[in-house]
């Protein structure tokens, strides 16, 4: 998983950009909803959802390719599970149906997360009282998402850097040892945060 | 394991949704009553390390590579409701932020992958852990637990796909137990190697988080034990034995079954005879109960080649 594919168009400017996140969320979960409940008999559904998500993808001026990049990354999870439908009868038509709607919510929430930065995601979350110790462990995990991201990037650089005959078994205990070190990591980090959290006059 | 917006339908998301609000709410509440001050950062932080761990691919045979999921590790490091709500709070920021799980499906896959996977697996780890101590016992406990949860985790996710209608249990679940099997090996392999190596380095950190006492430890698992008992016998219980669709059943009681949507293919599946397919949901149980089995033995080795005998009494103690 690349991180910088993560929410990487968030901060442009567009029309859409522009709009309040609590209308955004809204909207998406909206569009989610209609795509899941529409009856497979009527395709004019899926198109009318289609045709919004094109409309609202053109004015936020995301490149078209990112979109494409992005559906491909995530359409080998989605084709993972759909696959079985077809061992069943009628399964194509399961299978069609699966797919169709599972790529429109994709879209969707691709187009979401690419137009809203996920810190006014969280005031919305704020804003309906969902319970505060979950929106400050979200918040904090995004902050430190690509810190520790780094983090494992160093390591295994530095891994790679001295070991010179990957075995599987080598492989697997010292990466076993990035994952325990960086735990070891993260829970000082915690502590400093906690000391300069305070230092700030948290709460 | 991730289930993308699409796959379920209305009466599934309302269920699957109902369950993991209440898991996550009375895991929030757990950790709120409980935690210190000085650990709230060390939540967001170990969300933050699920996500970047879960990034680290580990080689499996054949250039394939698997991901570490990191329910079991969680709450051994934190404790299960800890681990509740980090990985609530990693499935959301992926469901998000990178799409991986959809929005409506988000309900299910906290409560196969957080709450399920974390819980029922600390569960497990505190009964062999009750049985064998030291740090073999820790190594032991953790890597089976860690093979259970997978599976389990699994069949909780093809009780809901059947649910559903978008697969037929038949076909699902000995794909998706079989294939879980064997990834649950390399879960549990990676979750033995970090619990022992944080161990080796920092043995105050295991089993550090948060002790309860007693009395609110029962809380804890009986909350957590009548939900995921809950969730069990509405989703895959059904499907399991002959018994008529529990999920449907609440879903007509409660007045909204014909606000559901419309299943996708006219016919119900249940009512198909293919050959074969019958045999093959019996040898995945079988299997999956010689797996269990076979699993413990290899734990076991697994610990006593990790932890030399003199190792074994330096170890954090029994809680």
């Amino acid at each position: 998983m690349r991180l910088d594919l993560l929410d990487h168009h968030s901060r442009l400017d567009s029309p859409i950009h522009r709009l309040p996140a609590a209308v955004k969320l809204v909207a998406a979960v909206g569009l989610v909803v209609a795509t899941v409940l529409l009856p497979a008999s009527r395709p004019a559904g899926f198109a009318l959802v289609a045709a919004a998500v094109a409309v609202a993808a053109v004015l936020s001026r995301i490149p078209p390719a990112f979109f494409g990049k992005r559906l491909l990354l995530l359409e080998p999870l989605a084709l993972g599970v759909a696959v079985l439908a077809i061992f069943q009868p009628g399964g194509w038509r399961v299978f069609a149906t699966v797919m169709v709607r599972t790529n429109l919510c994709l879209l969707t929430m691709i187009l979401l997360s690419n137009t809203t930065p996920f810190a006014d995601v969280l005031r919305v979350l704020q804003r309906v009282r969902v319970p505060p110790l979950l929106v400050t462990t979200l918040a904090l995990m995004y902050r430190y998402l690509f810190v520790l991201a780094d983090e494992v990037g160093r390591m295994g650089r530095a891994r790679a850097s001295r070991t010179f005959s990957p075995q599987r078994g080598v492989a697997w205990r010292s990466l076993a040892g990035i994952v325990s070190q960086l735990f070891i990591r993260s829970t000082e980090r915690a502590e400093r945060i906690y000391a300069a959290m305070c230092a700030r006059g948290w709460q | 394991m991730h289930i993308p917006d699409g796959f379920l339908d209305a009466k599934t998301v309302v269920a699957t949704g109902a369950l993991a609000t209440g898991g996550l709410g009375f895991a929030l509440r757990q950790v709120g009553a409980r935690l210190p001050r000085r650990r709230v950062p060390l939540m967001g932080l170990a969300a933050a390390f699920v996500f970047a761990a879960q990034m680290l691919n580990f080689p499996v045979a054949g250039g394939t590579s698997g991901h570490l999921v990191g329910g079991v590790l969680t709450a051994v490091l934190l404790g299960p409701s800890a681990a509740v709500v980090v990985l609530s709070a990693v499935l959301i920021v992926q469901c998000f932020l990178f799409a991986d799980g959809g929005v409506l499906a988000l309900g299910a896959n906290i409560f196969n992958m957080a709450i399920v996977n974390s819980v029922a697996g600390y569960g497990i780890y505190r009964a062999v852990r009750r049985l064998f101590g030291g740090l073999r016992g820790l190594v032991l406990a953790s890597a089976f637990a860690a093979w259970c949860a997978t599976v389990l985790a699994a069949v909780c996710c093809t009780g809901q796909l059947a649910s559903s209608g978008t697969v037929a249990w038949v076909v699902a679940f000995p794909a998706m137990a079989n294939v879980h099997m064997l990834i649950g090996l390399g879960e549990a392999l990676i979750t033995a190697l970090v619990i022992a190596g944080v161990a080796r380095a920092r043995p105050e950190l295991v089993e550090e988080g948060a002790p309860p006492r007693v009395g609110e430890r029962y809380v804890e698992f009986a909350g957590f034990g009548v939900l995921v008992a809950l969730g069990l016998a509405l989703l895959v219980a059904p499907h399991a034995s002959s018994l008529p669709d529990g999920l449907e059943k609440v879903a007509a009681a409660l007045g909204f079954e014909h606000k559901a949507a419309q299943p996708l293919v006219a016919a119900p599946f249940g009512d198909y005879h293919l050959p074969g397919v019958k045999s093959a949901v019996w040898a995945t149980a079988w299997a999956g109960a010689i797996g269990t089995v076979v699993v413990f033995a290899l734990a076991w080795l697994l610990a006593r080649s990790l932890v030399p005998k003199s190792r074994d009494d330096a170890a954090p103690p029994r809680r």
